[in-house]
């Protein structure tokens, strides 16, 4: 369902990625890991035309992200994004943050996008939360309302930029099992995380990148267990070691 | 001083209460006016000053140079005098013969345009101070960069800039005294016209001071109060927060 195929990227004459490519079926789960300044994050923003890149392709149901003819904001509404920071809306309650888009972009009825946010936020067990603005949010509550934020859309598949790395560690199963709930059913899910206890539980996939490199793309056990490249060798001895 | 004849009354006497009254509504009218044009025309140069388009953003960074650097009394002269000048003589004609109240709508023009550059910094700086991230959430749930600025960015900087806003408007108010050089009858111009009648400068500028610092008060503690309402649930001490 997305292709990503030999793409580059510079900042000015930096080079932050290089030849990336893989590939995510539908209902496939990709758990993207590496050293910080690896890429990771850079690459899944390119997915949804965050980030340009400068050569190569990425292709969403068919869709090509770098084509100047596509309408971005089209295909961003079909693929769901949730943030390290969780980037909730300050000024509008849990239910606003959930609606914006749904009656902005998709034309839903307010009464009804209402009763899907509030369906929603049932399903991350944030109903009672409702009416609260971010503020007054723990940030795993935060980010279990942005999960929903990006389910209203009826994404075909989400992205995940580190989303429990600005949680506190009692938080952060609340969010990785919101996560994981969101695989059984199916969902097509590209996750940035060092979460390895997520990658080994959920991930069909993982991809290893060092220096805007993929250096190991490989089914989860095969990464885990019998690692190729010497960099992921270290990376996951030191990850692992406690 | 000890020849200076005193006489309070003269505040309330006729017809001089009446041209004071009629100054102040027309120094009200003056900057509400001015500052609808600078509240609206604000915006845009906030919204253009931060916009991705290089050549959108020069433009507007041009309009603010030109409006903060160039003394208000003069660009209120350059409207008035200058403008008519320039334009065809038609169009010319109509300003300054024509046009009903001339003088109050270049007053309002001038205040206007001159305000609206500094309600643009402002609102740069309120939006410059969202995270990136904001946009990014916005645009990636599928919202266009207008709709972006339009529901997320500028509610927010708008919230985040009360006070800020609040002593522009107050600065508009004060500014509209600049209008009696072009023939204003305003709160200032009545008030000179009145002491140059009678004699009694001390009394009708005292008055006039009580009301512009009256005024200014008001607004400032009214805005205090909308600001408390406006201000971000979690910021610097709002709400009593229940979590």
């Amino acid at each position: 369902m997305i292709a990503i195929d030999k793409v580059s990227k510079w900042y000015g004459r930096t080079q932050v990625l290089a030849d990336c490519t893989t590939a995510v079926a539908r209902g496939e789960v990709v758990v993207v890991c590496g050293p910080s300044g690896s890429g990771k994050s850079t690459l899944i923003k390119c997915v949804n035309g965050l980030e340009p890149f400068q050569q190569g392709s990425i292709t969403v149901d068919g869709v090509s992200v770098g084509d100047k003819a596509t309408k971005l904001a089209k295909l961003r509404a079909r693929i769901g994004m949730v943030f390290q920071s969780f980037e909730l809306y300050p000024h509008m309650t849990a239910t606003e943050n959930i609606t914006l888009a749904p009656i902005k972009v998709l034309g839903r009825d307010r009464v009804e996008a209402v009763a899907r946010a509030h369906a929603l936020l049932e399903r991350v067990g944030m109903r009672e939360f409702a009416d609260r603005y971010p503020a007054n949010l723990s940030g795993g509550q935060q980010q279990r309302v942005a999960i929903a934020r990006a389910l209203a859309m009826e994404p075909i598949a989400m992205l995940f930029d580190e989303p429990t790395s600005a949680l506190d560690p009692e938080t952060i199963t609340e969010v990785l099992d919101a996560m994981m709930a969101l695989a059984q059913d199916g969902m097509t899910m590209i996750v940035v995380t060092h979460e390895m206890g997520f990658a080994s539980k959920v991930a069909h996939r993982v991809v290893f990148m060092d220096g805007g490199r993929i250096v190991e793309d490989a089914p989860k056990a095969e990464f885990f267990d019998r690692p190729h490249s010497p960099r992921a060798q270290a990376f996951l001895s030191k990850i692992l070691r406690h | 001083m000890q020849h200076y004849a005193w006489n309070w009354g003269i505040l309330v006497t006729q017809p001089y209460v009446f041209w004071i009254l009629s100054g102040l509504l027309w120094t009200m009218l003056v900057a509400l006016a001015g500052w609808v044009l600078a509240l609206a025309l604000g915006s845009i140069l906030g919204v253009a000053r931060t916009v991705p388009n290089r050549v959108v953003r020069a433009l507007a960074a041009a309009y603010v140079e030109y409006f903060r650097n160039v003394p208000l009394l003069v660009q209120i002269f350059l409207w008035y005098f200058v403008l008519p000048e320039l334009l065809p003589e038609g169009a010319g004609r109509w300003l300054k013969r024509d046009l009903p109240n001339a003088e109050f709508w270049t007053a309002v023009l001038s205040l206007g345009t001159y305000t609206a550059c500094r309600v643009g910094e402002t609102l740069r700086a309120g939006i410059e101070s969202i995270s990136r991230g904001q946009t990014s959430a916005g645009l990636s749930s599928g919202l266009t960069m207008a709709q972006v600025y339009g529901y997320i960015l500028l509610p927010v900087a708008y919230r985040v800039t009360v006070p800020a806003l609040t002593s522009e408007f107050i600065n508009i108010f004060k500014n509209s005294a600049l209008a009696l050089t072009i023939g204003v009858l305003e709160l200032t111009s009545r008030t000179r016209q009145i002491a140059e009648f009678t004699y009694n400068a001390i009394e009708l500028f005292t008055c006039a001071t009580v009301i512009y610092a009256l005024i200014s008060l008001v607004v400032t503690y009214a805005m205090r109060i909308a600001e408390s309402r406006a201000r971000l649930p979690g910021m610097i001490a709002s709400q009593p927060t229940d979590a």
